[in-house]
């Protein structure tokens, strides 16, 4: 669970996962915060792993999947700390990744009323029809932070998962598909968030869909990287 | 041209090679990042103990001006040099960024081992 200067919201967050989600382990990435969010996240009963400054949701991420290699464990999901993911829905991610590597909670998918309108929304149209044909699936939200990876998405991302801007949820996308990872989507509800509002500002819309464009184009330029099957059990 | 743009010229680059080289010397600059200056340096000294060089170089490309050579040779240069600076930024912020999350993976596991520890200790006795 990324989270940056979330002390409103993230306590609240790491309780429902622990009660909704029994047996999980909740680990939030503190990525540089100012404010009290490591402590309001201990509350919570989460462990806390603090970066010393603020690297991005991908910097944090990072930490997460090695973390994750470290101690062993299989699937790594990632949560939002604002509160707008239901960690209800983790069963469903969970119940996907049975046959995929990487599943995506989705937000337009049928589920749930969450709505964006105008450029950003169109931006985000075009993101989806290009990134669904590299991944070869249907996907509908892509830059959800909401998705779950299994063993073999954990350990390619743990060693090259992006730091770049949009690098979370656009690059990883592409690294992971030609890294011929099976992608899936799963429609989620979105709750409103905590705090702070959408941006509907036309002229960010654009910035932001030049900036997603140009990480979508850099991201299919690089090489692939292959994903390195485990070595064989002694 | 007069004696004394000669003298300037000279002048001028020998103090561009001395600063490079003595900021070589008390290894306030790296080798692989002095080569471009070293390089630039050389070539002002060149030109400017023997200005036929210019004219002589400018007539073999064919640059009507042997002043614009100097210029693009000069733009040239720096530009190489910018790249250069980018692509070890670039370096240096990955680095940077892997120390970040070692750390905080370190960090953690320490508060792991001292929470255990505090645990065996109170059981212990």
């Amino acid at each position: 669970m990324p989270a940056f200067n979330e002390e409103e919201a993230v306590r609240q967050v790491v309780l429902e996962v622990l009660e909704k989600l029994p047996g999980v382990s909740c680990l939030v990435v503190d990525d540089g915060s100012s404010d009290r969010t490591i402590e309001e996240a201990r509350a919570g009963g989460a462990l806390v792993a603090r970066l010393p400054f603020n690297l991005g949701v991908g910097g944090a991420m990072r930490v997460g999947f090695r973390y994750a290699i470290e101690h062993g464990f299989d699937n790594v999901v990632q949560v939002d700390s604002d509160g707008q993911h239901d960690p209800a829905n983790v069963y469903a991610l969970l119940d996907s990744l049975q046959t995929a590597d990487l599943v995506l909670g989705a937000r337009f998918a049928g589920e749930g009323t969450y709505t964006v309108r105008g450029p950003r929304r169109w931006a985000m149209v075009v993101l989806s029809t290009f990134l669904s044909s590299t991944a070869r699936t249907k996907l509908t939200d892509t830059t959800s932070g909401f998705r779950a990876s299994g063993p073999r998405a954990v350990r390619l991302f743990a060693e090259h998962y992006p730091a770049e801007y949009l690098g979370d949820t656009i690059e990883s996308l592409v690294i992971a598909a030609r890294a011929k990872c099976v992608i899936k989507q799963v429609p989620v509800s979105m709750r409103v968030r905590a705090g702070g509002k959408p941006s509907h500002d036309p002229f960010k819309a654009a910035a932001y869909l030049g900036r997603a464009s140009m990480a979508l184009l850099f991201a299919l330029m690089r090489p692939p990287v292959p994903l390195h099957e485990p070595e064989p059990e002694r | 041209m007069t004696v004394a743009t000669y003298i300037f010229g000279v002048l001028s680059a020998l103090l561009t090679l001395g600063v490079v080289i003595e900021m070589l010397r008390r290894r306030r600059l790296r080798e692989r990042h002095a080569v471009w200056w070293l390089i630039a340096g050389t070539m002002a000294l060149v030109i400017g103990v023997f200005p036929g060089t210019l004219e002589w170089a400018a007539d073999l490309i064919g640059v009507e001006v042997p002043l614009n050579l100097v210029f693009f040779v000069s733009v040239a240069v720096l530009f190489l040099v910018c790249i250069q600076h980018s692509a070890e930024l670039t370096a240096l912020e990955t680095k940077t960024r892997i120390l970040a999350e070692n750390s905080a993976l370190h960090e953690l596991r320490i508060e792991k081992l001292e929470s255990d520890a505090r645990a065996t200790d109170s059981s212990g006795r």
